[in-house]
């Protein structure tokens, strides 16, 4: 059944990623590992570029692309309640029972380390993305490594400007690239 | 305006996923301006406070705030209905999303045009990443640590979770180790 299956999976992405929309990423990547018939490193990079041109929660965007590939329609609303489920049974316990949770020194210790290791989950991320973005059959790209380095630099500099530019950037470069070259 | 109607939780909730780009502090504005300055569920503290919790618990920040908002006004069923309205606009428009690109998948043009979006979007994390570090790198401990959770990842291909709970604690150690060189 691979709506249950689909649940399941994204129910445990929804547990164990905390701090944000890219924190889903890693796991993504695994269950890329895990079923590749679902979704592929390929299909999360266009997914990622989706959700951070539409709107809502980057986190639920992914989650609803992901589970549309994998099952259709449906699949994707099974995913996008899987991924939350565990947010409204945690929070529901904690405002219930720990009003100051965000003050407690257990917690606040437990992030210390947690963020160092999101960024390395998420720096992870983004190597397998680059994988599939800059290498060519195993060839490095360089047209496509300068573009890279090109629009790091842009996003540094015009912090204020929103992604879905810097994606309508990238679409452009990307045609007439096709139809130049 | 103590106990809005579960359908004014779901419509400001709609009207909140639907609006706001990217989640995270993208959000926050437009959360205050309705949740604090429209409809005075809560004081600009104490969403301030459900903000900073919704950072620290698993799952997404904004869903977990939606939920303690609609939680805390409506019990259970309040928090589910206010995540059910934050999440809403999301399904509809990458569901529609979806069925139109899946459908022209095989169209040169689209194809290229998603290969020069990989690139930005590779740009954009870049970034993502370059300000996280910032925030999470603060000593050596934080910083080798960095090292280790991308090392292995990359070669024994760890999972994820085993790789959270080993940082939290992780986290608790060295912090428990530290307060104690502190007092001796």
């Amino acid at each position: 059944m691979i709506y249950l299956s689909l649940f399941y999976e994204f129910f445990k992405i929804g547990l164990f990623s905390i701090g944000g929309g890219l924190a889903t990423l890693p796991f993504l990547y695994k269950l890329a590992e895990t079923h590749p018939h679902w979704l592929s490193a390929q299909t999360i990079a266009d997914m990622i570029a989706i959700s951070e041109s539409t709107p809502g929660p980057i986190g639920i965007n992914m989650a609803t692309y992901a589970g549309y590939q994998a099952a259709g329609p449906l699949g994707g609303v099974i995913a996008t309640l899987g991924e939350v489920a565990p947010s409204i049974i945690i929070i529901v316990i904690i405002a219930r029972f720990l009003a100051e949770f965000d003050k407690n020194p257990i917690v606040k210790h437990a992030f210390y380390g947690l963020r160092a290791a999101v960024v390395g989950l998420i720096t992870f991320a983004l190597l397998k993305l680059l994988a599939v973005t800059l290498l060519l059959d195993g060839m490095v790209n360089y047209f496509n490594v300068v573009v890279y380095l090109a629009l790091v630099a842009l996003v540094l500099i015009f912090k204020k400007v929103h992604p879905l530019v810097w994606i309508l950037i990238g679409a452009g470069i990307g045609v007439v690239s096709a139809l130049v070259l | 305006m103590s106990e809005p109607s579960l359908w004014k939780l779901f419509s400001t909730f709609f009207k909140i996923g639907g609006l706001t780009f990217g989640g995270g502090y993208a959000m926050l504005p437009l959360l205050t301006e309705e949740v604090v300055n429209k409809h005075k569920w809560a004081s600009e503290e104490e969403l301030l406070d459900m903000y900073a919790i919704g950072q620290v618990t698993p799952g997404i920040i904004a869903v977990n705030t939606a939920t303690m908002v609609g939680y805390r006004k409506r019990g259970v069923l309040g928090g589910i209905i206010a995540t059910l309205g934050e999440i809403s606009p999301s399904i509809l428009i990458i569901t529609t999303l979806a069925t139109i690109l899946l459908r022209f998948k095989d169209n040169i043009y689209l194809q290229q045009a998603f290969g020069g979006i990989r690139i930005a979007v590779c740009a954009t994390v870049t970034v993502a990443i370059i300000k996280l570090m910032k925030k999470s790198l603060v000593d050596l401990p934080t910083i080798l640590l960095y090292l280790l959770v991308v090392a292995s990842a990359l070669i024994f291909s760890l999972s994820p979770i085993i790789i959270v709970i080993i940082a939290i604690l992780f986290g608790i150690t060295v912090q428990n180790v530290k307060e104690r060189g502190k007092k001796s």
